[in-house]
């Protein structure tokens, strides 16, 4: 039900029916280059509204509410202000890495989310290493901000920028591992593999108190990763201005900006893939009724229910914690996190091994 | 230099090098310019350089009439708006040797306790934005909204009211203050213990606070810390109880004393000032005497000659006003004591060897007003 393969082949035939083989290709990598752009808007569009309105919810307020119903214009609105503004920027920084580097931030988190399987057969690039694939890009985006700092001759900049170094290398580990800790029951990096495996029950359920504890460290860690409160070190207001980007106006600081929110969008596609089985609906074993219901719910709607939740839960830290320290972060890290999650893949191959996930 | 040199140090020291905090920036809370000398992220040297907003307010007095430098005050610490007029007030009312009526020091003892709630309430959710959560503010807000609407009522302005006047008081209260200022303390008493739960019982901010930025006894003392940052150090301090002011010396309450003297001991004795207010409050509200709200002055008030100084207890500390007069209509000069200008000494000696981000905790804890420094 809801399999997007024949709508996607579908499309492929056609093309291929009435341009030549080459041009048929090209027009099909333009086609789902413009669908992730496209996406890429959107997701930046509405999850910022989703965190100003969360964030009202939150306080107090009632958010923005003054263009369009219930505001929902205002994110559009802002968008077109920042295409507008004028770039300004410092003088004697060093003006080949400080335009080179919001691209970084951006590529990076359009690359990985290529990866990201949406529904069954909505996939743009299902390659055998993805999770891998994701952890490699992200590790990119990192570069963005490190050169950005570097190159906007500003010492708040450099001081973020080195914040961020600090602390993506450090929870790069934890989410890493905990992203291994899943793998071992799925016995495979391909996205499709993993949300295959999870048919019946969904890993966060068949891995026992290993993967709690794993979902748990990933949700910390991609918090981290993606410098949202109570990690937020690299930007941290009330210390250094506005962190990294402290020197980029206009568009080059709506990359950073939107790639944010699609880094957070990407964890929380990530985590939901990994522990809540991605577009798999909810399948209790043996309750065929029940699960014949739950798949008339279109994979979808599972997926982005799932990233919803997700998304919610981080925005929800963000309005909640203060911000940590920058060593506070770090010993937080390698003397808490990484030293559990070594020990919980221990104790996930032990299941794994006695077969106790089945 | 080679560059070499300029990379590795032989000695296996790392480079200090100078910022500027400020003077725009989030964590000042004002125009205050912070020269910080780093090694990394640890800081090594506080200057402060002061003077972005200063308005010589103690030169404009020696031009002003006793009545108009009341409204000059306020413009200084206005978070402690009312204790800066009190001040001024008490001091012209010694000169003048005139004693106001119970009614006006009831009154007054009530206005400063709100305004010690409202200024302590913003300063609650300053402390939690600079340490990164961003919800307190909001929370404050909501609670010193019903303070401001009171003062409205009664006074005419929410931040900088005016409403003690040489003498007594501008005006009567609202007749509606009474029961506003019940419905508050009835509110307030169910928010307060949510302050606790968001902020204070936070493990990230207990983190943050606990053991950072220690100030001795001694070095409170030294440096003329006043205020609840002396306090947390365990100086006993407070006016109120010490030289007892309006009507103070007829009311319970306790001194908060702190013993650790860190970061978060300040931002406890806050917190429990905060009930201490309310308690004091409480026990004047029903009882506000009948009686004059304001003596009988002459139109335009001259001051015999001498020196006429008196102090008050404001949200951050002592406040003192010292007028010297030479019998005319202006003061022949007059100097403030403000509790922010002391304070920030002390800056330097705490936030040595911490991290920037504790230089901003502890910044937070002692609640500077920046006009308040500069005046």
């Amino acid at each position: 039900m809801y399999d997007f393969t024949g709508l996607i082949q579908g499309i492929n035939k056609w093309l291929h029916s009435i341009l030549p083989a080459v041009a048929a290709d090209v027009v099909g990598w333009i086609l789902i280059a413009a669908a992730f752009l496209g996406l890429f808007a959107i997701l930046g569009l509405v999850l910022v509204l989703a965190e100003r309105k969360i964030a009202a919810f939150f306080q107090l307020r009632l958010g923005p509410n003054r263009i369009g119903p219930w505001g929902i214009f205002q994110t559009v609105a802002d968008a077109i202000k920042l295409l507008l503004k004028e770039p300004v920027g410092t003088n004697r920084a060093d003006s080949f890495l400080y335009n080179l580097a919001p691209y970084f931030v951006i590529i990076a988190a359009l690359m990985s989310m290529s990866v990201l399987p949406f529904a069954k057969g909505l996939h743009a690039y299902d390659i055998d290493i993805g999770v891998f694939f994701v952890i490699a890009m992200s590790s990119l985006g990192v570069m963005g901000i490190l050169l950005g700092g570097w190159a906007s001759n500003n010492k708040y900049a450099l001081l973020g920028a080195m914040r961020s170094g600090a602390q993506m290398i450090s929870y790069e580990l934890s989410v890493g591992l905990s992203i291994l800790t899943i793998v071992l029951l799925s016995g495979s990096l391909r996205m499709s593999d993993i949300v295959a495996s999870q048919s019946d029950y969904w890993f966060i359920f068949k891995g026992h108190i290993p993967a709690w504890i794993a979902f748990m460290i990933f949700i910390i860690a991609g918090t981290a990763e993606t410098n949202r409160t109570p990690f937020d070190l690299t930007e941290a207001e009330s210390e250094l201005g506005a962190g990294f980007h402290t020197e980029y106006s206009g568009l080059k600081f709506a990359f950073f900006f939107l790639s944010e929110f699609v880094n957070m969008f990407i964890i929380a596609a990530m985590g939901a893939i990994l522990f809540f089985g991605g577009w798999m609906p909810l399948h209790i074993g043996g309750w065929d009724g029940f699960n014949h219901v739950m798949d008339f719910i279109p994979p979808i709607f599972w997926f982005f229910g799932k990233v919803s939740f997700l998304i919610f839960l981080i925005m929800w830290f963000r309005w909640t914690f203060p911000r940590l320290r920058i060593d506070q972060l770090l010993t937080l890290e390698w003397k808490y996190l990484l030293p559990m999650n070594l020990a919980n893949i221990l104790l996930m191959a032990f299941i794994v091994l006695m077969g106790w996930h089945l | 230099m080679k560059t070499e040199e300029l990379i590795i140090n032989p000695q296996g020291k790392t480079e200090e090098y100078f910022i500027n905090m400020g003077p725009q920036h989030p964590a000042t809370h004002g125009v205050l310019r912070l020269l910080l000398t780093l090694d990394g992220e640890i800081v090594r040297k506080v200057d402060a350089d002061l003077g972005y907003i200063h308005r010589s307010i103690e030169k404009m007095t020696e031009f002003d009439t006793y009545r108009q430098i009341v409204h000059l005050t306020d413009r200084m610490d206005y978070l402690s708006a009312h204790m800066n007029n009190e001040a001024v007030c008490l001091a012209v009312e010694k000169g003048l040797q005139i004693e106001v009526s119970d009614r006006v020091k009831v009154i007054r003892t009530i206005m400063t306790e709100l305004t010690r709630l409202s200024s302590h309430q913003l300063w609650w959710g300053v402390i939690g934005m600079d340490t990164g959560a961003l919800t307190t503010f909001m929370y404050a807000f909501r609670d010193r909204e019903m303070i401001n609407d009171i003062f409205e009522e009664t006074c005419g302005a929410r931040l900088t009211m005016n409403y003690f006047v040489p003498g007594g008081l501008m005006w009567d209260i609202h007749p509606n203050f009474q029961k506003r200022v019940k419905d508050f303390i009835k509110h307030f008493k169910t928010k307060l213990p949510e302050y606790d739960t968001l902020l204070s019982d936070n493990v990230i901010f207990r983190k943050r606070t606990e053991g950072i930025g220690i100030l001795s006894k001694e070095d409170a003392i030294s440096f003329g810390v006043t205020g609840p940052g002396a306090r947390a150090s365990g100086v006993r301090c407070d006016l109120r109880k010490k030289h007892p002011y309006s009507a103070y010396d007829r009311v319970e309450f306790k001194e908060i004393l702190g013993t650790k003297g860190d970061t978060f001991e300040r931002y406890r004795v806050r917190i429990l000032e905060m009930w201490e207010s309310m308690h004091i409050i409480e026990q004047l509200i029903d009882n506000i005497p009948e009686g004059e709200i304001l003596e009988k002055t002459k139109a335009v008030i001259k001051l015999p000659k001498g020196e006429f100084y008196q102090r008050v207890e404001t949200a951050r500390g002592e406040f003192g006003a010292n007028i010297i007069s030479d019998g005319k209509k202006s003061p022949y000069r007059m100097k403030f004591r403000s509790p922010g200008f002391s304070n920030l000494s002390v800056i330097d000696h705490l936030a040595k060897g911490w991290k920037v981000a504790d230089l901003v905790a502890i910044m937070a804890t002692f609640d500077f007003v920046i006009p308040d420094i500069d005046r």
